[in-house]
């Protein structure tokens, strides 16, 4: 197959990616990958309350993926340890974009958690945060859910997600999170 | 007099905790994906510290970003300063803020809201 790059080229100028990356998200990649958005955003010369807030909703949904990584179905060869992430400057808001493997028994948990992340408040937010964080179970990967209250609540944004079918075991799941400047 | 220290990384903070004068202090970025494992040699030291404390705690609290792993490492050291606190020694927790960093002081209050320990919002200049 022969790949057209003009067309990948393209679609990321068009949509003003400041970077993309496809393969196994490792500990030693994040830290690079937050290191190079650092001096991106100093070479822009974002305000400290912007680079902030970005920082921080990257770093929730880049280590979201590095945990989920291992819930991909390895064993069967034909996923691997994979996921893609974006980050894009756009309209005045910077966009991450994270999409990985998810198993199909695993979706509809996930929407419903979503989904009332989403119903939610800033105030009712804040409590349900506050009750994880003080009840919820603490898992070895994780906050145990805290990840995408704490996103939505420094966004100030609804949580934007896809899930698409692949084949009986998996599905594609996409998420974008907006964070919008001068908010 | 013993101490605990680990130097800051740039996914850990540096953590100073001086057991004979009775003042810990956690300063930096707390991003690490495994915070369990980072944490656990200070809530260990916090437990060996809560069996004999000093009678006044002194904890400075200055992080610029830590992540949701974190904080629920975090009020778990916290829980075990709440301990010391009901024991009978008193115990202050001051957490810093940078002023234009709503975040970190309503990250701060979430803390203090859960926590039966004083607590001082301290603004720090950027």
């Amino acid at each position: 197959m022969m790949l057209d790059l003009f067309d990948f080229y393209d679609k990321m100028e068009r949509n003003n990616i400041l970077l993309s990356f496809k393969g196994d998200i490792t500990s030693d990649l994040l830290t690079s990958i937050l290191q190079i958005m650092e001096s991106k955003m100093d070479n822009f010369q974002e305000e400290p309350k912007t680079k902030k807030k970005v920082y921080n909703v990257l770093v929730e949904c880049l280590q979201n993926l590095y945990h989920h990584m291992d819930e991909a179905p390895v064993d069967s060869g034909e996923y691997g340890r994979s996921a893609i992430f974006m980050i894009g400057k756009l309209d005045g808001a910077y966009n991450v974009i994270t999409g990985n493997y998810i198993l199909n028994e695993n979706v509809s948990g996930l929407k419903s958690r979503l989904d009332e992340v989403n119903s939610l408040s800033k105030d009712e937010l804040k409590e349900y945060y506050k009750q994880i964080l003080n009840n919820g179970e603490m898992s070895l990967k994780g906050g145990g859910g805290l990840g995408m209250v704490d996103i939505a609540r420094k966004t100030g944004q609804k949580l934007h997600y896809t899930f698409q079918p692949i084949d009986e075991k998996v599905s594609f799941f996409s998420l974008n999170i907006k964070v919008t400047l001068n908010q | 007099m013993e101490k605990f220290t680990l130097d800051g990384t740039p996914k850990t903070p540096t953590i100073n905790f001086d057991l004979g004068s009775g003042v810990l202090e956690i300063k930096g970025r707390s991003i690490p994906e495994n915070s369990i494992e980072f944490y656990k040699p200070l809530v260990d030291n916090l437990e060996k510290y809560g069996l004999s404390p000093k009678p006044a705690t002194t904890v400075n609290v200055q992080l610029e970003y830590f992540n949701t792993s974190s904080s629920k490492c975090i009020l778990d050291v916290f829980k075990k300063l709440e301990a010391i606190h009901k024991g009978g020694s008193s115990v202050t927790i001051n957490w810093h803020y940078e002023e234009d960093d709503e975040d970190m002081l309503e990250a701060g209050e979430d803390y203090q809201a859960i926590i039966s320990v004083p607590f001082k919002m301290v603004q720090v200049a950027e």
